[in-house]
């Protein structure tokens, strides 16, 4: 069975692009459209090994949702990559110190995000 | 007009005599694609008019000009990965060892295309040797292109190409922002030394005792008896423990017997073979 990928959009045509560029790598992907939902499908799977999260959702966004992943050491090992319209390097920064561990700035390629999980060790 | 196959075999061989590219025949219509802009540039209605200009072209800046526009200057950072992670874990490591005495290195990249695979050696040693501070790094990036040079030069990245291979951490670290494109940081853009440089033609400028060569994508293009002159030059160069980087499907094997590959990590590389 392949890893295990959350990915996380309040846009549901974003999820499937990003979803399919998983699939066709042999992700196992699940989905959510904020950070709360995103909280209690890391608690009712266990095992995934990756969150691919927008910066901008209603309910809770996916900042918000690195920290409070970052706060619980039962997920330290969740590698977390922010995927976001926001492109300025100050936001930058803020994602990572909060414990994202890479980021990708939309709009991105299929190559761009492949990339990024070859940097993470994930392909 | 319609093209006539003398017009393009005008151009194919323009091109193959100055860069020693090879353009496949049966691709003409990719031909027309990258000359496009070239062509409304010097109002050329079609291909028969812009090989008419290139005829009476005196000083050679329009063939120049065909020429690289024809080159694919496809690259990323720190594209397939593996071989940065061989000179930060084995290579590099090993070189500051043999080199402590003379605290020197020096590094060439052959065909550096907008410059990002210079730069990603450079972030490489900046960001993981920091004992090489009082060292003499010599390092060169040319490319055919005067454009792709220039690019390389001005370290001015757009988001579409920051996002392909950088490592945020890197991004944050050694760019800055202005308008809409991420530069990279004068202390790392000064490291490297860009030229212009005809892989085809003498090579100037390019430091004669070499301990890290990057000659990647590139000589998928020339025909086996450049290759071979090519990999001849960069083996006189090369020093006895120094390493070259061929792309993915390139090799030395057939063409240069006295360079020899090496598995290193996940990376092949090249060295003389002793
Ligand atoms: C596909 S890019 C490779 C860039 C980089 N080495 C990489 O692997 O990502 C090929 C580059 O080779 C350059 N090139 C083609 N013919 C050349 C020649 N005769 N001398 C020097 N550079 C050449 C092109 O301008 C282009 O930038
Ligand atoms: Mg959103």
């Amino acid at each position: 069975m392949g890893k295990r990928a959350l990915v996380i959009d309040d846009s549901r045509a974003m999820r499937r692009v990003i979803a399919n560029i998983l699939t066709e790598r042999g992700f196992e992907v699940l989905e959510a459209e904020n950070g709360q939902v995103a909280l209690d499908q890391l608690e009712a799977n266990p095992g995934i090994e990756v969150a691919l999260v927008d910066w901008n959702m209603p309910v809770m966004n996916g900042y918000d949702f690195i920290k409070a992943v970052r706060a619980q050491p039962k997920y330290a090992r969740l590698t977390m990559m922010m995927v976001t319209t926001e492109t300025e390097m100050s936001q930058v920064v803020r994602a990572l110190a909060a414990g994202a561990n890479e980021y990708v700035m939309k709009p991105f390629t299929a190559d761009a995000l492949v990339e990024k999980l070859e940097l993470l060790g994930l392909l | 007009m319609t093209p006539s196959s003398a017009d393009y075999d005008y151009i194919r061989r323009l091109v193959q005599d100055h860069s020693a590219i090879m353009l496949e025949a049966g691709k003409e219509y990719l031909l027309g694609l990258r000359l496009q802009g070239l062509m409304t540039r010097h109002g050329c209605a079609d291909i028969p008019a812009l090989v008419q200009k290139l005829r009476s072209d005196r000083s050679g800046a329009l063939s120049r000009e065909v020429v690289e526009a024809m080159t694919n200057n496809e690259t990323s950072f720190f594209r397939d990965l593996h071989p940065f992670e061989t000179l930060r874990k084995v290579i590099v490591p090993e070189l500051i060892r043999r080199r402590a005495a003379e605290r020197t290195l020096d590094i060439w990249c052959g065909a550096s295309s907008s410059g990002q695979e210079i730069y990603s050696v450079a972030l490489t040693l900046r960001e993981h040797f920091p004992e090489l501070v009082n060292w003499r790094l010599n390092i060169v990036s040319t490319d055919l292109s005067r454009e792709m040079v220039q690019r390389g030069r001005d370290g001015r990245y757009s988001q579409i190409e920051v996002n392909r291979g950088l490592p945020a951490m890197l991004l944050v670290k050694y760019f800055e922002r202005s308008g809409m494109d991420y530069y990279v940081k004068p202390d790392i853009r000064r490291m490297v030394d860009f030229r212009e440089l005809n892989l085809n033609g003498p090579w100037s400028g390019v430091p004669s005792r070499l301990d890290i060569v990057f000659m990647r994508n590139v000589l998928i293009y020339f025909e086996d008896a450049v290759k071979r002159r090519i990999l001849a030059k960069v083996h006189d160069l090369l020093r006895p423990d120094g390493y070259l980087f061929l792309g993915g499907s390139e090799t030395t094997l057939n063409l240069e017997d006295r360079l020899e590959q090496v598995q290193l990590e996940r990376t092949r590389c090249f060295r003389r073979r002793h």
